[in-house]
């Protein structure tokens, strides 16, 4: 298991980053740019893997806002990471739907092959896994996303959930 | 074989394109909409199809249309509901996923009914692929006319946005959407005043759910009364069920209301029958929050009578013996399936979701989940049966939202209806560690009621 601390490191948003942002604050009408908050945290989670202390800082200074409005959604909405992940973070659905068709057992399979409990993330850094609600794809479970493209696994079974492992493992190094 | 109004193209090569799905037809009822219709005669025939909101509550959408708020200089908004978030559904994903341009279609024809010139799709966040395939969708339509300014020199404007959300599914209530639309924490409001009245950034705005407003596109294109010719009663038109757990055939079905539940369970046309040769124990008809009925009363009601797909037949009996139709998530349990640990699985799952705000729902959640786990690992006691139902009531009726109501059904129902399971539960705790209690009785054929004279 790695142990990861959040960190208080600074951040800078490169100007790529900042021109999306500014895209989608002009989706919605003058000052109503406090709706731009969701879709920019995701953005944020996507370039640095999980979103800090700074980082949400920075965006309720780019958003005209206070900073423990930033605070409150963060910690709200379950696809934020308050600290740093592994890099490819397994989402399983852990809801009834997808445990009558075998997700507990794939989640011990997972917690197995892996090494770590959920939430934890792995010795290389590579992984980590957790249990989430209902995803919405229950007539193809068990099912485990992939953030932050969300890509999606489904019908898992040990061998499916090993060869993704496997190939994760390969495109990581 | 009925007919598909939502899905009859979806299985079309490339009909996730502008390009196929005009081919296809596709687009038609924004044409005559723009061109030959009133926003109120739109409103009008929506009316007229007697169309009930699919994402659960079932309320008439062209009646919830007509309460919109017209105040002179004041934007109006009409809001996608696309947080497919209730436990058994994902119908909205596969018609996102694979058809995007029909809610497309219908968000155009919808927001010129409702007079909005901006309107949202709020999507769940985990569903960035279907954000994406939106995304593309809509560009698609903005560059071949359909929106953008004067839409087909109408004089119509529409802009649409794709919103993700990010993780909650107290979002899916309407007024919480909002919340999250407008950058804050999803707590429900307290109605009134409703959102046709002040939604979104205080103005008049309406919520509607994917299939709602994808089941308007058939409503304009063949007229309101066709489409009311389809169903039951007051269940008309088409309805998309998502099936899962243990039937054989997972997926997502168009039926037309008023279908017999068996054939939906056991045609090969749709579920197929029970996965692996086994038998059916129970079912959750309408995603996780509605009441669970043991087999024998999901199939026919108390009076013997069949019971049918539709939101009357399957609400037959009440609480006392019924169920709801809910969002379609149809969910069925095979004999080896445990409903104590299912109750303590769903229960986990509103105590995780719950926004806090209410005091009832937030605590009651969390003991709900705390006794059923004990129950399920072997603790519990016999006097946590009359408990679960206490706390249940308690939170039922007392919450600002029906995320509470949702939390409490499932509980109070699985006890009502399979409380010899829970007591065996709790009388034979080790060896309820070790195996399940089975099918037991629940699908005997029900007892014919004596009636009094």
């Amino acid at each position: 298991m790695l142990k990861v601390e959040e960190t208080y490191a600074p951040v800078e948003f490169s100007a790529a980053l900042v021109s999306k942002f500014d895209e989608i604050v002009s989706r919605y009408p003058q000052g109503k740019q406090k709706s731009a908050l969701l879709p920019i945290l995701h953005l944020v989670q996507a370039e640095f893997g999980w979103v800090s202390v700074p980082a949400m800082d920075k965006v309720a200074e780019y958003l005209d806002l206070k900073d423990i409005e930033v605070y409150e959604v963060a910690t709200f909405y379950s696809m934020y990471f308050l600290r740093p992940q592994g890099k490819y973070m397994l989402e399983v659905c852990r809801t009834g739907p997808c445990c009558l068709v075998g997700a507990e057992k794939i989640m011990d399979h997972i917690e197995e092959k892996l090494g770590v409990k959920e939430g934890e993330v792995t010795a290389d850094g590579i992984f980590s896994w957790r249990g989430v609600e209902c995803l919405a794809a229950c007539g193809y479970g068990p099912v485990l996303q992939i953030g932050p493209e969300y890509t999606f696994y489904e019908n898992l079974t040990n061998e499916s959930v090993d060869k993704l492992i496997a190939d994760l493992r390969t495109k990581a190094k | 074989m009925a007919r598909k109004l939502l899905l009859e193209h979806i299985k079309v090569e490339g009909i996730n394109t502008f390009d196929v799905y005009r081919k296809k037809g596709g687009y038609a009822s924004v044409e005559k909409a723009l061109k030959t219709m009133t926003p109120d005669a739109v409103v009008d025939e929506v009316k007229k199809s007697g169309l009930r909101g699919r994402g659960g509550a079932g309320f008439p959408t062209g009646m919830k249309w007509s309460f919109l708020a017209k105040p002179e200089g004041v934007a109006r908004y009409l809001v996608c509901n696309a947080d497919e978030s209730e436990p058994g559904t994902f119908k909205d994903r596969y018609l996102m996923n694979y058809i995007p341009h029909l809610l497309i279609e219908g968000m155009i024809v919808s927001s010129f009914a409702l007079g909005a010139k901006t309107s949202y799709i709020y999507v769940r966040g985990e569903m960035m692929p279907q954000i994406r395939i939106l995304e593309k969708a809509i560009a698609e339509a903005k560059n071949a006319g359909f929106l953008g300014k004067n839409i087909l020199g109408s004089g119509y404007d529409l802009e649409l946005y794709v919103q993700p959300g990010a993780g909650a599914y107290i979002c899916g209530e309407e007024t919480a959407l909002l919340e999250s639309l407008e950058g804050k924490r999803g707590n429900p409001r307290i109605k009134p005043p409703f959102p046709a009245i002040a939604g979104l950034w205080g103005c008049p705005t309406v919520v509607n759910n994917v299939e709602s407003i994808a089941a308007v596109v058939p409503i304009i294109n063949e007229g309101g009364e066709e489409y009311a010719k389809i169903g039951v009663g007051r269940s008309t038109g088409t309805k998309l069920i998502s099936a899962g757990g243990n039937v054989k055939n997972p997926g997502v079905y168009e039926i037309d209301l008023g279908l017999p539940v068996e054939e939906f369970l056991y045609s090969d046309e749709f579920c197929g029958g029970i996965a692996n040769g086994k038998r059916l124990k129970a079912v959750v008809a309408g995603g996780s929050s509605v009441p669970i009925l043991p087999a024998n009363l999901f199939l026919k009601t108390i009076n013997n009578e069949p019971r049918l797909m539709s939101y009357e037949s399957l609400a037959d009996g009440g609480f006392v013996s019924g169920t709801m139709l809910g969002s379609g998530g149809f969910i069925a349990f095979d004999e080896d399936q445990c409903i104590v640990r299912n109750t303590w699985n769903f229960t986990r799952f509103y105590h995780h979701e719950s926004c806090g705000q209410c005091s009832p729902c937030r605590e009651g959640t969390g003991w709900m989940e705390k006794v059923l786990h004990r129950m399920e690992y072997g603790h519990g006691k016999l006097s946590d049966l009359d408990l679960l139902v206490d706390v249940s009531k308690k939170i039922e009726g007392n919450t600002i939202c029906p995320l509470g109501d949702a939390a409490a059904w499932p509980v109070a129902s699985a006890i009502r209806h399979f409380r010899d399971e829970f007591e065996w539960h709790v009388t034979n705790a080790s060896e309820a560690v070790t195996r399940n209690y089975g099918l037991a009785h629940y699908a005997d054929p029900l007892q014919k009621l004596e009636t009094a004279g």
